[in-house]
Parts: C-alpha cells; structure tokens; sequence
C-alpha cells in the first residue's frame, strides 16, 4: 500500500524578519528580504519524508506556485528527502493577488496527473495567514481532509488523524486518498544535511506553467490598501509588585 | 441628453442594487447543546454588510434550541435548522453539502461564520465549490465587497476588494461586538439538508479540556503562562492567580510544545487570537508570533526577569522580576 505524496510548499518571508510595508502602501517590502520556506510547510514536507522512511509513502513529490526563487524551497524540500520537484512559475508581482482558490486548483489537477494518494501541506503560510488551501483542494477533488493534524496514523486502510481544534483535540477516521494539513506539533522538522544538500542538485525540477494545468490564476481580489496596524504606546516599567497593583487600580482594575 | 444620463447612473449605481438583493446566511456554531457566542459577532458583521441576514444551524442534536437562542437577536429573517445524526462530530465532508443546497435554493450573496477551527475547516470546502475565494478573519467590513483583515501575523493590515458574486467570510470576533438579545422573533424553519452520500470520513472522538473557568477567547481577564515556567506544575500558581482575578489562563506556543499545558491554552498567530481588557504575560519572551495573539488587549502587563524580552515593547507596565517570587507577591496582595 505504498502511497505516493504530494507535498506543497510557499517560499515566504522568513519569520523572523520584522516586515515593512511599502511606501505605496499596496504590499510589504520583499527585496532584499530573507525568505525560507513556510514553517507549516517545513512540517509537512518532513512528515511526508517520515512516511517514506517508515514505507508507508514510496514517493514524495513537492511543488511550489511562484516566481524563480521557489526553485530554492524546492530544492531545500528535495534536500530534507523529497524526490522529486514541481515548480509552478508565477510572477513576482501576481504573488500578493495569488490565492488558496487558484494553488488548490493547481494543486488538484497535480494530484490527478500524478495519481497522488495523499496531498500534504502546511496549515496555513505565515504571510497571507488564509488557512484554506488544504480545504479548498480536498474539496475540489472530492477527498475527506485531516486539517490541523497535529499526529497522522496508518489505520486500515486509511489513516486516523488526531487534529488542534479550539477546545481541545479531535480525532477521525479518513479514507484514501486524502488531503491533510500539517499543524505546529505535527513534528519537528530536520536540518537538511550538506551532503543531502549536495545531492538534491541531482534531483529533477520540472517546470509548469498554471495554464498547462488548465488553471486559470486571474485575480479574485484587488488590494486597495496594506497598511501599518495601530501603534502601541510604549508602556513604563514598574519597580515592584506595590508600584504595579497602584497602577492597575488606577485604571479601573480591582479584584 | 442630460436627463438619460442622470437616469442611466441611478440604474447603474451598484451601492443600491447589491443592497436590494444582499442576504447573508451565517453560519452556526454549537455542540449540540449551546450556542457558541462566535456566531454572536459574525451577525454583528452581517449587520454591518446590510441586507437581508439569516442563519443555519446544522448539527445532530437539540438543534431547535440552539436555533432558539439565535432567535432572540433581533435584525435576522429566518434560521434554517438541519439536524440529523449524519453531522455528528460536525464534519465539514457532511456539512458543505448542506450550505452549498442552500445556496442554490437562497442564492445569499454573503456566507459569513465566526472565526474558528471549525468555521476555517468548512467555509473553505463550500468556497472551492462555488468558485470563490473565501476571506478569512476579517476585523472590518467596508461594504459589501470590501474587507479588512491582516497579514504577516498582524503586522500589516490589508483592505481588499472582492470580485466573486458570493462572499464567503470568517469573522474574528475581537473585531466585532456579540450581538446581544433584543426580543428578537426570527422564523425557525427545518431545512431538508442532504444527507446521502458516501462516507469518506468519520468522526472518532474528542478530547476537550474542560474547565470552570471563563472561556479564554472571551475572558476579561487572561494570566498567560509562557518559556519561564519551566514546567506543567508551575502553571498552579497562574491557576491560583486566574482564580482570584475570575480570569482564563492562556499560554505561549513554547510552553504548549514543551507539553506544559494542552494546546486549547495556546495564544498567538496560529492559536487563538484575543483581546482582552487585561493581559498579564508571564515569563512569555514576546516573539511576533504571540504578540500577533493579543497586541490588541486593552492593557498588557508583563513580568519576566529579561529586561530586553520584546514583550516589554508591548506591554503597558513591565515588571523585570523572578517570576516564581513576583507572581505568588501579586496573588496575595491583589
């Protein structure tokens, strides 16, 4: 019952990085900027790469939607143990009118053209914050989901997914094939080694553009604006628990 | 001349003739006992597009009271009630069947819920359906096309302008008051959901932390744990504090990873996303990713024993102590 995997990633910017908006107050400022792949996605594709160890998955296949800098997540994917790569090309300036209804549908037609048993991906990407992608392709292929999975397990003939859930966690039973999305705890992902580095620059990259999908990527939104949140005042340090309870009951609070 | 063009923009002005025919359908969330108050705020938005507002309740129990409750609120037109024991465990798989017959038969130009898990695993499936693009955990509506929401985990605000006919929309419930009962009277009516259908999932179970405290999305009062505390055990002496404040206790995304509390408490960009009238952030450093959880808390108050901890550029009164000394001081003296 080897499964083959399609795994999704987003080149972002890295989230560590303070982000700033552009001075034509229509995106954030990404020249010059650190990028890396999705954390969630970092996830996914290590929970992908764990089922091929454990034989449950016999091939790995990961794809990227965007310009030709995605080519580097890819390769950081085909690194940590993916086989084989997809990049979906996209230009730099369609990326922030890019969204989950266009990648699920590229990512639907993907996993029909290569007979995929499970599509994996991050729950969310941390520049967009959408959360749909993973719904929005199972939907689409008419698949159950395993959303927010923060454990996935072999059971019987399909897999059991325990899923973070507001008050709690939740579990189900999910048929094959399926779509899931990989939470925060799902794993921890692995450092992609050097010479595992080395030899994914062997491994093959095919290039598609979404009209060879038959996807059509014409936008669905228009940015009217992106703008700083509300600034914070800073605040004032407090010398002890006294000077702060003074402070708090100052401001309305009293137990 | 002029007068048909005067008469051509009086036709054509889209303001009017979207209000004319706008009707919103929100969406429910319960446990087949209650209400859950974020459905609350997401009428509050639904008023605020205009039109025509309704609401579904689908679920696999006592779904007449949940739609009775909903119908104490005044300002909504009928509230669809599907209840069937196909929807136990509320599986967006036997749920988007339900909206997406609905829609077809009320052709509602808005489907709004209240930002949740369970709201972010469903309304995304009927999206993909109807060919658009869902919107997610809105803080604004401009009008009935225009949303605001933000990105980089709050750190730039978006307003962005929707194409699709039909808005499918998740609502954060900090944005947006709870709308409160009125004398409402709205028309409860069964709806003949689909029920059929292969079964490609199955609901197994669920363990939800269960506490007496208030819930911690809409607490006035949230005791946040974080890195410092070390352990699961240390978390008592926020529990003792919580108790003499009546606040919910919450938690950084280090402290749920190390296993010191389960991941409900988790407050931050992926977690739950709060504003409070009072935070206290304990021994949690303030990394972008929690801040993204509850920068918007009216007052913010922080004790950690590293004066450059970032949480100190957000906090309103910032207490650079040991933790394990200042937090039991508090208790006692509040």
């Amino acid at each position: 019952m080897a499964l083959k995997v399609l795994v999704g990633c987003k080149r972002v910017i890295d989230y560590a990085v303070k982000i700033r908006v552009r001075p034509d107050k229509l995106g954030v400022v990404t020249d010059g900027v650190k990028h890396s792949m999705n954390p969630f996605d970092e996830i996914a594709v290590e929970e992908a790469v764990r089922m091929k160890e454990k034989k449950i998955a016999k091939e790995v296949v990961v794809v990227s939607c965007g310009p030709a800098q995605s080519q580097e997540t890819i390769r950081t994917a085909l690194a940590m143990g993916a086989d084989r790569g997809v990049h979906i090309e996209i230009p730099a300036d369609q990326m922030t009118v890019l969204q989950p209804i266009h990648v699920s549908k590229i990512l639907a037609k993907l996993a029909e053209k290569e007979a995929a048993d499970v599509v994996m991906l991050g729950k969310l990407a941390i520049d967009d914050d959408s959360n749909q992608t993973a719904q929005m392709t199972a939907s689409l292929l008419d698949w159950p989901q395993g959303v927010f999975a923060s454990k996935v397990e072999q059971k019987d003939s399909g897999l059991e997914v325990v899923r973070e859930v507001d008050g709690g966690l939740e579990t189900i039973k999910i048929n094959l094939p399926a779509v899931l999305s990989a939470d925060l705890r799902l794993n921890e992902p692995r450092y992609a080694t050097l010479p595992n580095i080395m030899k994914a620059k062997k491994k093959k990259i095919e290039k598609i553009k979404p009209e060879d999908l038959g996807v059509d990527v014409a936008p669905r939104i228009e940015v009217v604006s992106v703008e700083d949140p509300p600034v914070r005042e800073a605040g004032q340090s407090v010398g002890d628990v006294d000077e702060l309870l003074g402070k708090l009951k100052d401001k309305g609070f009293s137990s | 001349m002029f007068s048909l063009t005067n008469r051509i923009r009086q036709i054509s002005s889209p303001a009017s003739q979207l209000y004319r025919c706008q009707s919103t359908l929100v969406v429910a969330e319960h446990n087949n006992e209650k209400l859950n108050p974020v459905t609350l705020h997401a009428i509050t938005a639904a008023k605020q597009l205009g039109g025509d507002i309704n609401c579904m309740v689908v679920g696999s129990q006592n779904c007449a009271n949940v739609a009775k409750e909903i119908a104490e609120v005044g300002g909504i037109s009928k509230i669809l009630v599907a209840e069937n024991a196909v929807f136990e465990g509320f599986l967006p798989e036997k749920l988007a069947p339900v909206l997406l017959a609905s829609q077809d038969q009320f052709k509602f130009t808005h489907i709004l819920a209240g930002a949740s898990a369970f709201s972010r695993s469903l309304l995304p499936r009927v999206a993909a359906k109807l060919d658009v693009s869902p919107i997610s955990d809105i803080i604004g509506v401009k009008d009935a096309d225009t949303f605001v929401r933000t990105i980089y985990a709050g750190n730039a605000i978006m307003t962005l302008k929707s194409k699709d006919p039909v808005k499918i929309v998740t609502v954060r419930s900090t944005a947006f008051e709870a709308a409160g009962s009125s004398g409402g009277a709205a028309a409860i009516e069964d709806f003949a959901a689909p029920t059929e259908g292969p079964s490609v999932s199955q609901y197994v179970g669920q363990e939800l932390s269960k506490s007496d405290r208030p819930d911690l999305s809409s607490a006035k009062v949230v005791v946040s744990g974080g890195r410092g505390m070390k352990n699961g055990d240390n978390f008592k002496m926020l529990y003792d504090l919580a108790d003499k404040l009546g606040a919910a206790v919450g938690a950084s995304r280090a402290a749920v990873d190390a296993g010191m509390v389960p991941n409900d408490m988790q407050i931050g960009q992926t977690g739950k996303i709060i504003a409070p009238e009072l935070y206290i952030a304990v021994g949690i450093s303030g990394a972008i990713q929690h801040l993204a959880g509850m920068k918007d808390s009216k007052v913010i108050v922080a004790v950690n024993k590293d004066a450059e901890a970032p949480i100190f550029q957000v906090a309103d009164y910032g207490l650079v102590a040991d933790l394990f000394k200042a937090v039991p001081e508090i208790t006692e003296k509040i």
